[in-house]
C-alpha cells in the first residue's frame, strides 16, 4: 500500500491533544508557528447538543447511566475506557495494570477530577530526602513561574495556606463546604488531621472574556458547556484557533511512528486515518509527543530505524521503564447523623470542596512518601445503582433488611445522603523494572504492535495503603459513622487498587541530566534526537501525591517556550 | 397496542377498554410515538452508542408472561397508593426488561427466579404466580424478600438473591425517572449558585462554619467581576 504524503511541512507536529498537547498547541501557535494537532480521537465540543451530556437526567438515559459502555457512567464524557475494542494492551503473567484511554480532541482532561495540584520543592527531590528513586533534574524553582501562568490562564479555585510542600499560588476563591465535608472536616480535626478548600480548577469566577463561570451543577465528568472546567479543547485548543493560529488538526488519527531521515533526526509521522484506514505521512520540523505516557512510549518503541534500531530515543533504553500510578484506595462509611436529610441543591462544582494534602512526616512511617485525601458524599443526583440495598443500614439499628411495598420509600428517604466517601491517593516510589514495551506478537486494528505491561506494587506502596485504611477508620469513627464493607487485609494487600487505575501514570520517558539513565533532558527534548520533545507525563521523574495535570501544563509550556527559543537561535 | 400499556392493563384491569376506544381515534397517534421513540434517548452517544442503543431496544429478552409477572412484582415493590405513584407508572418493567439486555449476566439470575416463584406458586396453591391472590403472592415474598446480609450475596440462594435483584432495579428504576426524582426531592441539575448549606440545615444537624473558612470561600455577588491579583497571589477583585 502507498503512503500518502501530505505536501505541507509543518513547524510543529504535536501528537495528542491532551493537557500536554492543549499547552503545546496554543504556547507554539501563538508564537507563530505552523502547527498539525494529530489526535486518535474524534473532533469533541462539550458546547456541541450532539455531544453533550451535561444536565441531562438521568432517565434519558435507557441504562439510567450505567457504566456498561462508558467505565465511569453513561454521562461521563470520555470516549474510550479500560478496554477499547480493536485496541487491545497484554499484561505480563503475575502482573497487572489497568490502561485508561480516551480518544477524543482533549484526551483525557475531558472528565478528570479537575483536582490541580502543584508539586511541592519536595517532590522534585524525593531521593534527598529518602533515598528512594532519583531526583528530577529540575526544583520547584523552575517550574514555579510556569505554574503561576498556568493558574492564570486556566483558573484553579484553593486558598493560599504557606504549606512547605503545597505550594501557594494565584487562586480563585473557593466555594463553601457542603454538609458531609463539614463532618469530614469535624472528623479529621479531632485527628489533628488538617483539611483545607481543595485545589480545583474550575471558575468559581470570572477569568476572562472566553468562558462562562461555573453554574454548580457538579457535572464536571461530563465536560462543561460553558467552558467553566478545564478542558485541553476549551481552554487551550479553541483559544488558540481563535487567536488566529495556524493549526490542522488531524482527528481520529492514530500515530503509528515518528519517522526520521539518514541523519537520524525526525522528520514528521506516519498515522493511521480510522477512516479509510490508510496509512498517511506529516512532515515537520519537530515532533512534539503527548500522546499519553503510555502511548508516547509505544510510538517511541516502535519508530524503528537504521539509526534507532532500538526505538527512537531508545539508545538508554530507558524508553518504557520507570512506569508508576499513585496508589489508591477507598472507603465509605454511613454516618448516622446525616440522617433525615432536608433536600436542597448541594450539587456544587464536580467533586469535593476541601481535601486533605499529606500532613505527616515518614521518620516515624514504615513506608515512603505520602498521599492525599479526598471525599465525596451529599446529595447526589440518582442514577444506576441508586436504592440499591436501599436499606441495608437498617442492620446497624436490629431492623429487619430488605422487604418490599412502600416502607421503602421511607429507607430511601431516611438514608439519602448519609454516605461519606474516602479516597486515598498516595505516591509510589518509580521502579526500573515496571514498565511497559512492545509485544511484537500482538498488532490493533491498524496494524500497530501493542504494548505489554509488567507492573507489580513493592512492600512501600502496600503498607501505604494499609496506612490510609487506618486513617479513614479514625476520621469515620470522629465523624460517629460506620465504616462499611469491611476493611481490607493483608490477604488483598489491604484494597491497593491496580497499577493504572488512578490513571496517573508516568515516568515511562523520564527526565534526567544523563543520556544512560533517561530518555529526556530537563527540557523534555530526547537525548538521542534534538528534534523531537515529549510533553506528557512520561518525563516525569517521580509522581508526588499530587495528581499530574498541573505538572503537565507547566512542564510543557516551558518546553514550548523553549521550542520556540531554539528555533529562533537556530538550534534545532 | 404498545407493549407497556398492555402490560399496565393486564395488571390494573378496567383500562384495556379505554385503550380500545382510543384505538378508533383517527389521529396517526403511532407516527407520533415512533419518533419520540427515537428521539428518547439522544444524550450526547457517538453512532456506534447510538446503533448499539438501538439494536438492544430492538430486541426482546422476556416473554409476554415474564413481562407480567415482573409488572405483578414491580408492583408488589412499589405499588401506586396513598396518593403516590407506583413502579408501573414510572414504567420500570420495561427498564428492566433493557438493562437484562444490557447487562446479560442478571439473566440467569431474573429468569430462573421468575420461574423459581411459578413453581413455588404452582406447589403451594395450584396456580402461577400472577394467578396468586395478593396474600398468596406475599406470603411467597415473605420467604425471599429478608437476605441474611451477612452471608455474601452470591452465596446466598437463587430466589433470595432473584428478589434482592429485582427490589434494587425496582428502586432504580422508579427513582431514576422524573415521578422518582420528584418524589425523592432531589433539587439540582440545574444551574445555580451554591452559597453553602441552609442555616436551619447546619443547626439540624449540628454542625456550623469556621468563620476563618468562610472569609476564604467565593463572595459570589463577586463571582462575574474578572479575577487579578497582586504579585503574591492575593485576589484583588
Amino acid at each position: 500500500m502507498q503512503i500518502i504524503e501530505n505536501s505541507t511541512v509543518y513547524d510543529v507536529i504535536i501528537v495528542g491533544s491532551g493537557a500536554g498537547g492543549g499547552m503545546a498547541t496554543k504556547i507554539l501557535s501563538e508564537a507563530g508557528l505552523k502547527v498539525a494537532v494529530v489526535e486518535a480521537g474524534p473532533y469533541f465540543d462539550p458546547a456541541d447538543p450532539e455531544q453533550m451530556t451535561q444536565l441531562k437526567w438521568p432517565h434519558e438515559s435507557p441504562r439510567r447511566g450505567a457504566s456498561t459502555v462508558r467505565p465511569f457512567g453513561d454521562f461521563d464524557s470520555a470516549y474510550g475506557g479500560w478496554e477499547i475494542e480493536g485496541e487491545p494492551y497484554a499484561k505480563e503473567e503475575g502482573t497487572d495494570f489497568k490502561w485508561f484511554r480516551s480518544r477524543m480532541l482533549g484526551g483525557r482532561t475531558n472528565h478528570w477530577g479537575r483536582i490541580s495540584l502543584r508539586f511541592g520543592p519536595k517532590d522534585f527531590k524525593r531521593k534527598n530526602i529518602d533515598g528512594l528513586g532519583d531526583n528530577w533534574p529540575i526544583g520547584y524553582d523552575d517550574v514555579k513561574p510556569y505554574y503561576d501562568k498556568v493558574d492564570k490562564l486556566i483558573g484553579v479555585f484553593g486558598t493560599n495556606e504557606g504549606l512547605p510542600n503545597d505550594p501557594d499560588g494565584f487562586f480563585l476563591p473557593p466555594p463553601k463546604p457542603r454538609l458531609h465535608e463539614l463532618f469530614y472536616i469535624k472528623g479529621a480535626r479531632k485527628s489533628n488531621i488538617p483539611v483545607y478548600p481543595s485545589r480545583m480548577s474550575m471558575l468559581t469566577k470570572k477569568i476572562n472574556n472566553d468562558r462562562g463561570v461555573c453554574f454548580y451543577c457538579g457535572q464536571c465528568s461530563r465536560a462543561c458547556q460553558v467552558y467553566a472546567d478545564f478542558s485541553s479543547g476549551t481552554c487551550l485548543i479553541f483559544p488558540a484557533q481563535k487567536n488566529g493560529g495556524q493549526i490542522d488538526l488531524f482527528v481520529n488519527c492514530m500515530v503509528r511512528e515518528v519517522t526520521t531521515n539518514e541523519e537520524g533526526k525526525a522528520t514528521g509521522v506516519s498515522y493511521i486515518n480510522k477512516e479509510d484506514r490508510k496509512e498517511y505521512k506529516l512532515k515537520g520540523k519537530i515532533v512534539v509527543l503527548a500522546a499519553s505516557a503510555c502511548s508516547s512510549a509505544r510510538i517511541l518503541l516502535n519508530s524503528k530505524s537504521t539509526q534507532h534500531p532500538n526505538g527512537l530515543g531508545n539508545s538508554s533504553d530507558i524508553v518504557g521503564k520507570y512506569l508508576h500510578d499513585s496508589t489508591g484506595t477507598n472507603r465509605m462509611a454511613f454516618v448516622p447523623d446525616l440522617m433525615n436529610r432536608e433536600t436542597y441543591n448541594e450539587d456544587g462544582v464536580g467533586g469535593m470542596h476541601v481535601y486533605t494534602p499529606w500532613w505527616l512526616e515518614n521518620e516515624n512511617l514504615d513506608f515512603p512518601r505520602g498521599y492525599h485525601i479526598e471525599m465525596w458524599g451529599g446529595l447526589g443526583m440518582p442514577s444506576y445503582g441508586f436504592g440499591f440495598n436501599v436499606n441495608d443500614f437498617n442492620s446497624f439499628f436490629g431492623l429487619p433488611v430488605g422487604g418490599y411495598g412502600n416502607g421503602l420509600r421511607k429507607d430511601i428517604k431516611k438514608y439519602y445522603g448519609s454516605v461519606i466517601g474516602m479516597a486515598g491517593r498516595g505516591e509510589s516510589v518509580a521502579q526500573k523494572d515496571n514498565y511497559c514495551e512492545i509485544d511484537p506478537t500482538k498488532v490493533d486494528e491498524f496494524g500497530v504492535p501493542i504494548l505489554k505491561f509488567n507492573y507489580k506494587w513493592t512492600d512501600h506502596e502496600i503498607k501505604q495503603v494499609k496506612h490510609m485504611h487506618d486513617t479513614f477508620e479514625e476520621i469515620m469513627h470522629n465523624m460517629g459513622g460506620e465504616p462499611l464493607g469491611g476493611k481490607p487485609g493483608k490477604d488483598t494487600n489491604y484494597g491497593i487498587l491496580v497499577p493504572g487505575e488512578i490513571i496517573h501514570e508516568v515516568g515511562t520517558t523520564r527526565m534526567g541530566d544523563n543520556k544512560k539513565t533517561s530518555v529526556v533532558n530537563s527540557y523534555q527534548q530526547l537525548h538521542d534526537v534534538d528534534n523531537v520533545f515529549i510533553v506528557d507525563a512520561g518525563p516525569f521523574v517521580s509522581q508526588a501525591d499530587k495528581n499530574p495535570t498541573w505538572t503537565i501544563l507547566a512542564l510543557s509550556w516551558r518546553t514550548s517556550d523553549y521550542i520556540v527559543e531554539q528555533l529562533k537561535q537556530q538550534n534545532i | 397496542m404498545d407493549r407497556r400499556k398492555s402490560l399496565k392493563s393486564i395488571l390494573l384491569g378496567g383500562v384495556a377498554s379505554g385503550l380500545a376506544v382510543h384505538g378508533c381515534n383517527p389521529k396517526p397517534e403511532a407516527t407520533t410515538e415512533e419518533t419520540l421513540a427515537v428521539n428518547k434517548y439522544a444524550y450526547g452517544r457517538t453512532p456506534k452508542e447510538q446503533e448499539a442503543i438501538e439494536e438492544l431496544l430492538s430486541e426482546t429478552f422476556f416473554k409476554e408472561h415474564e413481562m407480567t409477572t415482573i409488572a405483578a412484582l414491580c408492583n408488589l415493590i412499589l405499588p401506586a397508593e396513598d396518593g403516590l405513584k407506583g413502579a408501573l407508572d414510572a414504567e420500570v418493567p420495561d427498564f428492566i426488561e433493557f438493562m437484562v439486555k444490557d447487562i446479560p449476566e442478571y439473566q440467569p439470575t431474573l429468569r430462573g427466579g421468575l420461574m423459581w416463584l411459578d413453581h413455588k406458586c404452582n406447589t403451594e396453591f395450584d396456580v402461577e404466580f400472577i394467578a396468586a391472590s395478593e396474600d398468596q403472592q406475599k406470603s411467597v415474598l415473605d420467604t425471599i424478600a429478608f437476605p441474611d446480609i451477612t452471608i455474601p450475596e452470591a452465596e446466598r440462594p437463587l430466589e433470595i438473591q432473584f428478589f434482592s435483584l429485582m427490589r434494587n432495579l425496582t428502586l432504580t428504576g422508579y427513582y431514576t425517572t422524573k415521578i422518582g426524582i420528584d418524589e425523592l426531592g432531589y433539587k439540582g441539575n440545574s444551574p445555580n449558585v451554591w452559597d453553602g448549606v441552609p442555616e436551619h440545615v447546619l443547626q439540624q444537624h449540628g454542625v456550623s462554619y469556621d468563620e476563618d473558612w468562610l472569609a476564604k470561600c467565593v463572595d459570589q455577588s463577586k463571582r462575574g467581576t474578572l479575577a487579578e491579583w497582586d504579585e503574591n497571589g492575593n485576589l484583588l477583585t
